[in-house]
């Protein structure tokens, strides 16, 4: 880094200039491996504790506190999974996880879509005040809901239900943003096309429309599925019998220790990694999409 | 938010079957916004000025109107739900505090580091730091409850370096204090003992975050880093090289570029996030629920926790209910100030060099461990 140092004796800034330029090469090199280094350093960090988590889960109780930092596991065994499938709950609440996220997401995707659509394209009264009101609803933080949002679910007869875990998470107002700003790069004339022909309006919606709206569409899965796979505040306030627990509370309460004894490393490490699984792989096969679209909303 | 209008079509018979489509279509979303979102918000509006015990329907004869009466009892008491409410403001203010300047500078940090035209593998390098935040926070705060263990990982370097660990989800001691017994000052002043703030004293208000809540401040900085280097990322390759080259080329140093080119042209994103970081960070609950339950000695305790256990554990449901409100006044009084203190000045116009879709995030999705946005993504 010699090159980064003043000169010893003050120069004309002509002398400087050249100075720089002549550095310049070599001083970019040392400049590259420089942040190199530094992300490779930064990634360790982000990536070593996944890989220890993972490695730790397929160890016993003992070996975990004694080599808490090892990524081979001395005495490798699936113990821990297979206590986890066989004599746990963990079963069911994969269950109730798989049933809900795929409820949610398809139920998103389908009504979020349509709202789109009709907020972009249909000129029906009263659709601006019924954009802003969309808006606004996004801009209320849900922590704040979560009380209020049990009370309804009670309310209504729906605690302690499938109906009442998956309902209210249908609609979502990010999603409805999303799909109404794809609508409107859709060419007017496609539709035209397609009501010359004398097709009605959810047809040309529907076989029209949303065919040439799958990036959207995916973006919109990927959303949705990532959002009510890792949802847990909901259905925290949404049940409280055990056999609708989902991964996320079901892993939570295994976490604070609510079910078992002792701190059972491996156990609680076998489950995080499991319910990491489906995203993981979701966001290694979309991973351009879903870095692209993380602009928009993000975990929702 | 201009929206593109459809051809008018010739026939009014026409236009009024697209009409009422639009309302059929829309009426699903709307309908389930309205019920689980509007209506939720009116319901507990009137139950935060009421006596409901969850016996019931909060609606029904038996709950009667007590006015402000669970708003004082947490500001002006004195009691024990105020000293709660405090303790509940002290952690989450410092854990917004530390926060949200650390995980802008190192999201920003990461965005440049990754943003190097020459370097190869910067998709990897971009994997790799996004990757936490599309996981969830149930299964990272398990993470670090390991990694943070008595025994954990974290513990066993500090151990190779020669040092011992505390044991951090159980240390409720609060930095501040432990940097202040550091210069000599372990006592409270009487000053700083006898006054206070909503049941605290100021003192306890310097205490900083607990030595377990520094963990949860580490990983939320670890689980939202990503979210955002994406975002100045895509700030960043909006920029085009030819600003930075003619820079360059006027000798100005690479910190000089950066610092007097670059940061400026940031600052919408630089806007985005910090207020992104805000809403999120004062809404704590996910990571505080799976990993300590407001201990150790209530240093974890945040609003969003406290209003969850003072009305499904404690049945105190007026509250909870009001400590909600509270939180949601917090976040908007606190997103206006910042609105106002990071307001453009001087610029003739404002450019937005994020993606559009982006200025309208919802609050509830803010990124970060701080949020699993409650159904209103």
């Amino acid at each position: 880094m010699t090159a980064a140092t003043a000169p010893a004796r003050p120069t004309t800034a002509d002398d400087a200039r050249e100075r720089r330029m002549r550095h310049s090469g070599r001083r970019r090199r040392i400049g590259l491996v420089l942040v190199f280094l530094m992300l490779v350093a930064l990634t360790v960090v982000y990536v070593y504790p996944f890989l220890i988590a993972v490695a730790t889960s397929f160890t016993t109780q003992e070996q975990s506190v004694t080599n808490p930092l090892s990524l081979v596991p001395a005495d490798a065994t699936t113990d821990a999974y297979q206590r986890l499938f066989l004599r746990s709950d963990f079963p069911v609440w994969l269950r109730n996880s798989v049933i809900v996220t795929t409820c949610v997401t398809i139920g998103r995707v389908f009504l979020d879509s349509l709202a789109g659509y009709a907020l972009a394209r249909l000129p029906f009264r009263g659709r601006r005040p019924v954009f802003a009101g969309v808006v606004a609803v996004m801009a209320v933080p849900g922590v704040v809901l979560l009380i209020p949002k049990f009370l309804v679910i009670n309310q209504l007869g729906m605690y302690d239900s499938f109906a009442g875990l998956i309902i209210p998470l249908l609609a979502d107002a990010a999603g409805v943003f999303i799909m109404k700003n794809f609508f409107e790069s859709i060419p007017v004339s496609v539709e035209e096309a397609a009501r010359i022909d004398g097709a009605g309006v959810f047809r040309t919606y529907w076989s029209v429309i949303l065919p040439m709206a799958r990036p959207a569409i995916v973006t919109l899965v990927i959303l949705s599925f990532q959002g009510s796979w890792n949802e847990l505040s909901h259905f925290i306030v949404a049940a409280q019998d055990p056999q609708l627990n989902t991964l996320t509370k079901g892993v939570a309460q295994l976490a604070s220790g609510a079910l078992s004894q002792g701190s059972q490393y491996p156990i609680k490490l076998a489950a995080a990694t499991v319910m990491t699984i489906p995203v993981a792989v979701l966001f290694f096969i979309f991973q351009r999409r879903i870095m692209n679209s993380t602009a928009g909303a993000e975990k929702g | 938010m201009s929206t593109a209008r459809g051809p008018q079509p010739s026939g009014s018979r026409l236009e009024g079957r697209r009409a009422a489509a639009g309302w059929l279509f829309i009426t699903p979303v709307l309908v389930i916004l309205g019920v689980f979102l509007l209506v939720p918000v009116l319901m507990a509006a009137w139950v935060s000025v009421s006596d409901w015990t969850g016996r019931g329907s909060p609606l029904s004869g038996s709950t009667s109107f007590v006015g402000a009466d669970n708003y004082r009892a947490l500001v002006l008491g004195g009691g024990l739900p105020t000293q709660d409410f405090g303790m509940s403001l002290r952690n989450n203010a410092w854990y917004v505090f530390l926060v949200v300047p650390v995980q802008t500078a190192l999201s920003l940090l990461l965005a440049v580091l990754v943003n190097r035209r020459l370097l190869r593998a910067r998709g990897f390098f971009r994997t790799a730091f996004y990757f936490p935040s599309v996981t969830s926070s149930v299964a990272i705060t398990v993470v670090f409850l390991f990694l943070f263990s008595a025994s954990g990982a974290v513990n066993r370097l500090v151990g190779n370096l020669g040092a011992n660990g505390p044991n951090w989800f159980s240390d409720a001691r609060g930095v501040g204090h432990l940097l202040l017994g550091g210069v000599g000052v372990d006592r409270a002043p009487s000053a700083l003992a006898d006054h206070g703030f909503v049941g605290i004293s100021w003192w306890d208000w310097l205490a900083g975050p607990s030595v377990a809540m520094t963990v949860f401040i580490v990983m939320a900085v670890f689980t939202t880093s990503g979210t955002f280097m994406l975002l100045f990322l895509a700030a960043l390759q909006s920029i085009s090289d030819e600003i930075d080259e003619a820079a360059m080329m006027d000798g100005a140093s690479p910190w000089q570029r950066f610092s007097r080119v670059t940061l400026p042209m940031l600052r919408p994103t630089l806007f985005t996030v910090t207020t992104l970081g805000l809403i999120g960070t004062w809404q704590v609950f996910d990571q505080i629920y799976t990993g300590s339950q407001g201990g150790p000695a209530k240093t974890t305790l945040t609003p969003a926790y406290l209003s969850y256990s003072a009305s499904f554990l404690s049945g105190q449901w007026g509250r909870g209910a009001a400590i909600a409100f509270i939180l949601f006044a917090i976040i908007i009084v606190l997103t206006a100030l910042q609105r106002f203190v990071l307001r453009d000045r001087g610029t003739p116009r404002r450019r937005r060099l994020v993606p559009s879709s982006s200025s309208v995030v919802p609050a509830g999705a803010a990124p970060g461990p701080a949020t699993e946005p409650g159904g209103a993504p």
